[in-house]
């Protein structure tokens, strides 16, 4: 078994091991179909699709990837494990990663386990399946985005509920870049393609055009890119950081 | 084998180590002594790999650890200070899994984690999970995840500290047991522990090196070296008479314990003049010794002076 492979399966046992994923798991799956059902009006709409259900997925991510990724780094380094982990004869880079994957994966069972909603609606009516596929894919994109920002965050600070915070704040930033709010505090002071630049980072117009159906490479690829970008920053405040 | 040259560690502005140069050659246990926060630990982190230093050069058996970081942390084994190690885990799983970050191939894993259970004597708690665990046997898994993959270095910081003296002894027996065919490295500051397991001994303060001895050399330089202690009742008189021989450097008297210290003059050997004397003057002693010297005292000396040299 590679080192990779290794932190994969010890960091979902670490979850499983703890209440923290069955805590995760419960809420997720009450307040999606909570959501979608009172305020999405899933059942009443008579439309045959989930769209109901995916809009609510950013806005519930934002406070629970946040309370999955604030112990990934904070939590080593409190306990001193951190000095254990980096002088195995691992790469950093895997270590990075694995713990990443490791918490995606725990996010992406949690996504599965929702695939009750997809069963009843097809009981219900023919939906467009790949549509719904693409729709879960994106999700599961932007969780994979809000992860690698808290893994950043995580690796910054000792403290888990300061981690918790920052991550929900720099995570909301980035969703709602594309929304008059943010954009008109930046348009008195900034050049206008700069502006542009913001708006094209937000993560709710990337996520909305996944799931319009519109599988565009380019916002896959963005996700992907966002994700990569923060692990490298993560790899990089690690070894800044690792000592203090 | 380990060989630094001229580690530095500076963080921010503060000097954590100064300079430092030493090797440690395989099949000797050299100990770092030194004060709380002299540097030992930052020196562990380095060689280790944990740490960049600001500047010098690390080489562990031969190899470069700037140049090959994951050769050389292939090549120790590390039990951090504390013992760290992932409390919602069993003993096995824990050990598995390092045996899987080091690398060991699948069908060895059992075997080298049943080896490693027999010789640390953890079969009791094998399926426990490590925070149900009492302190020493807490240790004894730091130590089984260091010494996994027969490491040919090890570096230990502290690893006694907080055991009891029946763990403290375990602990000891290990290392010493271990010692002919691995350079190990130990830092502490229990100074009883040098002479029990190692065979050199640093003494690091203020980030540089202020000796780099044998235990027994090291001993050699205190002043109780060779000097003779005796308890009697004895007149104040035939104490100065003591003073007054040429061998004698001092005399010292505890009036309470009726215990009289004689310092022989460039610690020479005065055991045979001073028993000749007592004889003579038909004294009764109740004990009559020689001591190698106080570990405690050269360890007070060469710090503090080096704390002086500094303010």
């Amino acid at each position: 078994m590679s080192a990779k492979m290794a932190i994969i399966k010890r960091e979902l046992q670490g979850y499983f091991s703890t209440p923290i994923a069955y805590v995760f798991i419960v809420i997720f799956l009450m307040l999606s179909g909570v959501f979608a059902f009172y305020l999405g009006g899933l059942y009443e709409r008579g439309q045959a699709d989930l769209s109901p259900f995916f809009t609510f997925h950013p806005w519930l991510y934002l406070f629970l990837v946040p309370a999955v990724s604030m112990r990934m780094w904070s939590e080593e380094r409190r306990s001193g494990n951190i000095e254990l982990l980096m002088t195995l004869p691992v790469k950093q880079s895997d270590l990075v990663l694995g713990k990443f994957l490791s918490a995606w994966i725990f996010v992406a069972i949690a996504l599965f386990l929702t695939f009750p909603i997809w069963i009843s609606i097809n009981y219900l009516g023919e939906p467009d399946n790949g549509l719904i596929f693409a729709s879960y894919l994106g999700s599961l994109l932007l969780a994979g985005a809000f992860l690698a920002i808290g893994s950043c965050i995580s690796v910054a600070s000792k403290n888990q509920v300061i981690a918790f915070i920052l991550t929900a704040v720099i995570c909301f930033l980035f969703l709602l870049a594309g929304l008059p709010m943010v954009l008109d505090f930046f348009n008195a002071w900034l050049p206008q393609f700069l502006v542009d630049t913001i708006a094209s980072m937000s993560f709710l117009t990337h996520y909305i055009s996944i799931n319009k159906g519109v599988l565009d490479l380019g916002d896959m690829l963005y996700f992907l890119m966002v994700i990569s970008v923060w692990l490298y920053a993560t790899s990089l405040v690690l070894d800044m950081k690792k000592a203090d | 084998m380990i060989e630094c040259k001229n580690l530095s560690k500076v963080f921010n502005q503060f000097t954590a180590v100064d300079d430092l140069s030493f090797v440690a050659n395989k099949g000797e246990v050299l100990g770092f002594l030194g004060p709380n926060g002299a540097g030992k630990s930052t020196t562990m982190k380095m060689i280790t790999g944990f740490l960049q230093p600001t500047s010098g050069e690390i080489k562990v058996c031969g190899i470069d650890l700037f140049s090959d970081p994951i050769a050389v942390k292939n090549k120790i084994g590390y039990l951090p200070e504390g013992a760290p190690s992932y409390d919602e885990m069993k003993v096995c799983d824990f050990l598995i899994f390092i045996a899987q970050m080091r690398g060991i191939p699948k069908e060895m894993i059992a075997t080298k984690v049943d080896e490693v259970i027999e010789r640390i004597n953890l079969n009791k708690v094998y399926y426990q999970r490590i925070e149900t665990l009492s302190k020493g046997y807490k240790r004894r898994v730091g130590l089984a995840q260091a010494i996994i993959h027969n490491p040919e270095v090890l570096v230990m910081d502290e690893p006694t500290d907080g055991l009891d003296p029946n763990q403290k002894h375990d602990v000891r027996e290990l290392i010493t047991s271990m010692a002919k065919e691995k350079t190990i490295i130990i830092s502490t500051h229990i100074l009883e522990e040098v002479h029990a397991v190692c065979d050199r001994a640093i003494i690091i303060a203020n980030g540089k090196i202020v000796a780099d001895n044998t235990p027994a050399e090291l001993e050699n330089m205190s002043k109780y070296h060779n000097a003779v202690t005796f308890d009697a009742t004895i007149d104040f008189s035939l104490l100065e008479e003591i003073k007054a021989m040429g061998c004698v450097r001092d005399v010292e008297y505890d009036a309470k314990r009726k215990k009289t210290t004689v310092f022989p003059a460039q610690s020479i050997y005065i055991f045979d003049e001073i028993s000749a004397f007592l004889k003579k003057h038909k004294i009764s002693v109740t004990r009559l010794s020689m001591e190698a010297g106080r570990l405690d005292e050269v360890f007070r000396n060469v710090t503090l002076d080096d704390v002086k040299e500094v303010a």
